[in-house]
């Protein structure tokens, strides 16, 4: 499978990365090889095998339902790049 | 009861799918220690999770579980053993991963099913098609700042069961029905409170319209709609611009649409291209959920007695009709309050009482089941009084609304008001006396043959004894005393 140019265009729309137009040709190469070497990994026959999800046997561990955490309001605003009172402040987004 | 919209070109049928966010009833988030509580002062209960600082990892909350396991228990729904988390991407402000963990290939619940009581007290299936868990995103306010959007990280990370119904549902009064239904079960399982006003349930409805018996055409979806009188609107609305679209010789494209509350129409929200693209992919923070058989065996035990079941029971043990039953039920504060009425008592009556007089009295004083302006002992003792022949039937409905007023017991309230039914023989001779004496031409009508005009010299006797005769005897001694 390979990539074309307005593939990779809207990838990176998507991923809200800015790549200059005369980088998506190289781009669009390199992410075909990539996918090139996945398809050749499902040329494994699996059917029936169970996905691996982790390289170690472990299941979800699950937390009790107790408040820990929190009243960290200093500390969550402390790197935004603009605060309004106990907000972060965005350029507005409104439908 | 669905609905066939008339079109200049005949009949159209709508198609309706609701997808419901249902707050989860937890202390803590889906995966972080911080507390879910309402109104909290901005951005306090935000964990480093659940801003999304690098490097942070979810881990997650086992009560949150349990209560989608329950809920799907609740919807007769498939519990699946194995699910998975997957990220599922896009930007916003109020998303600081720029993903939200939500289950797309493997949910937790799969197929079950919700009835819907019609008006008539037959009842009709909608299927669910899954429930799965995932998180809330954070709060935007758009209106404090002319140029800035606020953002409140409070509500992020909270979990959420996303129910998604089958295209099952075919009239915006079916809908309505379908959501009454859904919040009934979820505040009987204590899964999710149901609060619409807080945001706590929320719906986003899939929209079609198609000629009776045709395949199902494009689907227009209305985001987030948070009342049931909206979503029923924008149903109405929806389905009837789609046929105008079609009438028109258009086409319908399948879009996303908002509604506006203010004008009760639905407009196109603003699309960016790719904005359904959400790339999704398992987390890999989190490895599958895996559910022991004994974990789901062990909250099916613990189920609540269900609307369902307990209507059913209503109709079994107390001889209810199904539409009676179903209303008592629909909240569980409302079921009890009647069964305390109707212990050791006709059922029938305590119905009657609870859904006529009881609820007429709480729209009147605007008070709630949890706080009633008459305690379900203090009705049953009324129901008491008129069954051992104290009071009659409508001097009960004066009493009662003396007890709505002052708070006192019926039997002080009938002993004050001299209300006392007369069932002493002479004192109502006397009254049925004076009234033929004093109707000589209605008798002669009854005499000639005419039975209605009992009902009317019935009414003057009661009239004459400020309506506390015996309605029974007052009928029987008429009756004889004319002759019949």
């Amino acid at each position: 499978m390979s990539l074309d140019k307005a593939t990779v265009r809207s990838i990176a729309a998507l991923a809200r990365v800015h790549v200059p137009e005369e980088e998506l040709e190289h781009l669009a190469g390199e992410l075909s090889r990539i996918l090139g070497w996945i398809e050749q990994l499902n040329e494994v026959a699996t059917a029936g095998v169970e996905p691996m999800t982790s390289v170690v046997e472990m299941r979800l561990r699950m937390r009790a339902d107790e408040v820990t955490d929190g009243g960290l309001q200093e500390e969550v605003l402390a790197d935004a790049p603009e605060r309004a009172g106990p907000f972060f402040a965005v350029p507005k987004v409104v439908e | 009861m669905s609905a066939v919209i008339e079109g200049r070109s005949g009949p159209w049928e709508m198609v309706i799918g609701l997808e419901v966010h249902a707050q989860v009833v937890s202390r803590a988030k889906l995966f972080s220690g911080a507390a879910t509580d309402f109104g909290a002062e901005p951005n306090t209960q935000v964990s480093m999770v659940d801003a999304a600082m690098p490097g942070m990892l979810p881990v997650i909350n086992r009560a949150c579980v349990e209560q989608a396991v329950r809920t799907g228990l609740g919807l007769k729904a498939e519990i699946n053993p194995v699910s998975v988390f997957d990220r599922k991407n896009y930007f916003y402000p109020d998303l600081p991963a720029g993903y939200q963990i939500s289950q797309y290939g493997r949910p937790l619940v799969g197929k079950g099913r919700v009835l819907l009581d019609l008006p008539d007290g037959a009842t009709r299936e909608v299927g669910i098609t899954r429930l799965h868990l995932e998180q809330d995103a954070g709060k935007s306010l758009h209106d404090q700042h002319p140029a800035k959007t606020y953002v409140d990280l409070n509500r992020s990370g909270v979990a959420l069961m996303e129910i998604v119904s089958e295209p099952d549902l075919r009239s915006s009064e079916e809908a309505g029905l379908y959501l009454r239904k859904l919040r009934s079960i979820l505040r009987y399982l204590g899964t999710c409170d149901g609060n619409m006003e807080q945001g706590s349930l929320r719906c986003d409805i899939n929209v079609s319209v198609r000629r009776p018996g045709e395949a199902y055409r494009t689907r227009c979806e209305v985001k987030n709609v948070n009342s049931i009188r909206f979503v029923q609107q924008a149903i109405d609305y929806e389905a009837r611009r789609q046929v105008e679209v079609y009438e028109g010789g258009g086409t319908v494209g399948q879009e996303t649409r908002l509604f506006d509350s203010g004008r009760g129409a639905t407009r196109p929200m603003r699309t960016k291209e790719h904005a359904h693209d959400y790339r999704y992919f398992p987390d890999p923070d989190l490895v599958p959920l895996v559910l022991s058989e004994e974990f789901i065996a062990g909250l099916r035990e613990g189920l609540p007695e269900l609307p369902d079941e307990k209507k059913a029971r209503f109709v079994g043990a107390y001889g209810l009709p199904p539409y009676d039953a179903g209303v008592l039920v629909a909240d569980q504060e409302t079921a009890a309050f009647f069964e305390t009425v109707a212990k050791g008592r006709d059922a029938k009556q305590a119905a009657n009482w609870v859904m006529g007089d009881f609820f007429a009295a709480l729209n009147r004083t605007g008070r709630t089941i949890d706080d009633p302006p008459v305690s379900a002992a203090a009705l049953g003792r009324l129901i008491d009084l008129v069954a051992d022949g104290t009071v009659s039937g409508r001097i009960a409905k004066e009493v009662f609304e003396a007890m709505v007023e002052t708070g006192k017991e019926a039997a002080a309230i009938v002993e004050e008001k001299g209300l006392r039914q007369v069932s002493d023989t002479g004192a109502i001779e006397a009254a049925v006396d004076r009234v033929i004496a004093a109707n000589p031409g209605q008798v002669a009508l009854f005499k000639a043959g005419n039975p209605k005009v009992l009902g009317w010299l019935v009414g003057q006797v009661m009239k004459a004894t400020g309506g506390k005769a015996n309605p029974k005897m007052v009928n029987e001694i008429l009756r004889q005393k004319m002759g019949a």
